[in-house]
């Protein structure tokens, strides 16, 4: 095969198709979106929750390895006989699977925060709840990204099967591609998704690290302004 | 006024971390607890502010049973420094500062000014430091802030839980003093946790002494350091035990003076200089170590004789003279392991203000002065000090 070939007829085949392959993109990212989405208002929760009750922790835990360790064909086939086919089965499939990644990261991540903070905390006058928002929370939220990263780039490839159960996305012109035997229509499908991967994985990661506060720096900071007094 | 009245606590475990502990804290003063690791010291000062609830017994705030408050709102009212800072973080230090101020939903007009007043009292510069995270500060800058967070909202109790033991000795040192002044300002009712008796004794209005969960004694440091309780009070105030002379309680025998040696008591490193010195460089040397004579030893240390900065003067035109050619011949030694009184009587007969200690080869190995045995003797035992005091009261 020529790849000089392939690469142009790629090329103009993807720009003849850019409205196609667009709107392909734009359900593939929604449906990452609402998966993920979904499991961050349901896995944060849950993850405070296992890091307070250590019994009820091991439960939650447990659960959500579990969905994560079926593999992501049957589960989508599974929950497309419970629920039917379309976008809602592969979103509620990405919720399963992004909840491990999340809930364990939230539960990990409160449970590494210092004592001495959290000591200092409620020495000095704070309720759970407000100890929770502006301590527990804040230190642990680098934990929670690495999280949220690990799940994003499962959602990202795992919603190219989507197809399979009615939904649309980036799959869909993968599909066709197998189907009619037109490598150029798998390309056009794999290579967007695979860069939408990357770029999120590198995107995460970055407020990963920004969001690392155990010794945060002003960002500002100058060298003359080292020289306070101890 | 904090009162603890009858007060246990017992851990589910069935370890009992207090013992009936009944206990006065005077307001405006400032009072250490102080013990060894286990004491019990940290959790009594918990007991204040309802980080850990009695198994049995009362603690009052000014007549009022802190069981009968919420806790969160009693903690907003006594301040916390812990020992390990406990600065937030992610907080920038202004914050940091306005933390508690925030919590008890200060109008954020009066918060700014508070904090800058705050920072300056502990000479932070507001506009330097303020938008800086703690991560950014040196230990000392820490726990300036760790203090002045707690003083925020002015509670009118404050509790500092081993609040300088991580700092490095100097750090240390400038913020028991800083503490000090800050304490002659604002006159708060001041719980400080340390085990560090120094410490204690520097900066407390009352030291209460813990030990396995009872309080052993309390009083003032000068009480304390007077007359300690009993043999654990004695070793933790640092007073060197005399070996198996002593009979319990505080009558010691002068006899046990004996023991000590002049290698207990002498200084290592006196003030020496080389014979081939000139009369300037002696001059120097002496300044530098702010005594009036100098032993001249050789390169193996062998004592050859000393010179005295009146000698030193007397000569010193001569620019060709040195020390060897003015020094005189020492006229009293004493070999190591000789008794310390035998040493003194030496001193006391000749009119000697110091007294070389010297090795069978000849060489210096140390040097017996008057300070360094008032020191030794108040190491070893501070009644004795007291006792000459008295006597020589008497005498005059």
């Amino acid at each position: 095969m020529d790849f000089q070939w392939t690469l142009s007829d790629l090329i103009s085949y993807m720009s003849r198709n850019s409205g196609m392959l667009w709107e392909y993109f734009v359900s593939h990212v929604i449906m990452v979106l609402s998966g993920i989405g979904l499991a961050i208002v349901i896995g944060i929760p849950l993850g405070i929750l296992a890091s307070r009750h250590e019994k009820l922790g091991k439960v939650i835990l447990t659960i959500t390895n579990i969905l994560q360790v079926i593999p992501s064909l049957a589960l989508l086939v599974l929950l497309m006989l419970a629920i039917g086919l379309g976008a809602k089965t592969v979103i509620i499939g990405l919720l399963f699977y992004s909840l491990n990644p999340i809930v364990r990261n939230t539960y990990v991540g409160l449970k590494q925060v210092n004592p001495s903070y959290i000591e200092a905390g409620r020495g000095i006058g704070m309720s759970p709840l407000q100890l929770l928002v502006k301590v527990r929370f804040p230190l642990s939220l680098t934990y929670i990204m690495s999280g949220l990263r690990v799940a994003a780039v499962i959602a990202i490839g795992v919603v190219t099967i989507a197809p399979l159960v009615g939904g649309d996305g980036l799959g869909r012109e993968i599909y066709a591609g197998i189907n009619g035997q037109n490598p150029l229509r798998i390309y056009a499908g794999a290579i967007p998704a695979a860069l939408l991967a990357i770029v999120s994985d590198i995107v995460l990661g970055y407020f990963q690290k920004k969001l690392k506060f155990d010794d945060r720096k002003s960002s500002k900071r100058t060298g003359k302004a080292s020289k306070a007094t101890t | 006024m904090i009162e603890f009245q009858q007060v246990n606590k017992v851990y589910d475990d069935g370890f009992q971390a207090l013992k009936d502990i009944n206990l006065t804290i005077k307001k405006g003063e400032l009072t250490a607890f102080i013990g060894p690791s286990g004491s019990g010291k940290s959790t009594t000062m918990k007991l204040i502010n309802r980080l850990i609830t009695p198994s049995s017994g009362k603690v009052l705030i000014n007549g009022e049973d802190i069981m009968t408050k919420n806790p969160v709102e009693l903690r907003r009212n006594i301040g916390y420094v812990i020992q390990n800072v406990g600065l937030f973080p992610h907080m920038t230090i202004g914050k940091n500062v306005a933390v508690i101020p925030h919590l008890k939903k200060w109008d954020p007009k009066k918060i700014e000014p508070r904090v800058e007043e705050l920072m300056r009292m502990v000479n932070l510069d507001p506009e330097v430091f303020r938008d800086r995270y703690p991560s950014e500060l040196s230990g000392g800058q820490q726990q300036r802030i760790g203090v002045i967070r707690a003083l925020a909202a002015d509670p009118d109790i404050i509790l500092m839980d081993e609040p300088f033991s991580a700092l490095d000795p100097i750090s240390r040192e400038q913020l028991q003093d800083e503490l000090i002044r800050l304490q002659e300002e604002l006159n708060k009712t001041i719980i400080f946790v340390t085990h560090d008796m120094d410490e204690a004794i520097k900066v407390a209005d009352t030291i209460v002494l813990m030990k396995d969960g009872e309080i052993v004694q309390t009083g003032t440091p000068e009480s304390i350091l007077r007359h300690p309780a009993n043999d654990f009070v004695r070793t933790f105030i640092g007073q060197k035990r005399l070996d198996g002379d002593m009979n319990d309680g505080i009558g010691i025998d002068p006899e046990s003076i004996r023991v000590s040696t002049v290698d207990e008591v002498m200084v290592t490193q006196p003030a020496t200089v080389t014979p081939n010195r000139g009369l300037a460089e002696a001059i120097k040397i002496m300044s530098g170590r702010k005594v009036d004579s100098l032993f001249v030893v050789d390169k193996q240390r062998k004592l050859l004789g000393i010179v005295s900065i009146y000698r030193l003067l007397n000569q010193y035109g001569e620019e060709n003279k040195t020390v060897k050619d003015i020094m005189r011949p020492i006229g009293y030694q004493v070999s190591p392991g000789t008794s310390l009184p035998e040493a003194v009587e030496i001193m006391s007969n000749a009119r000697l203000t110091n007294l070389a200690v010297v090795d069978d080869d000849g060489r210096l190995v140390g040097l017996l002065t008057r300070g360094s045995i008032v020191q030794h003797l108040n190491e070893v035992y501070p009644t004795i000090v007291e006792q000459f005091a008295s006597n020589l009261g008497e005498e005059a």
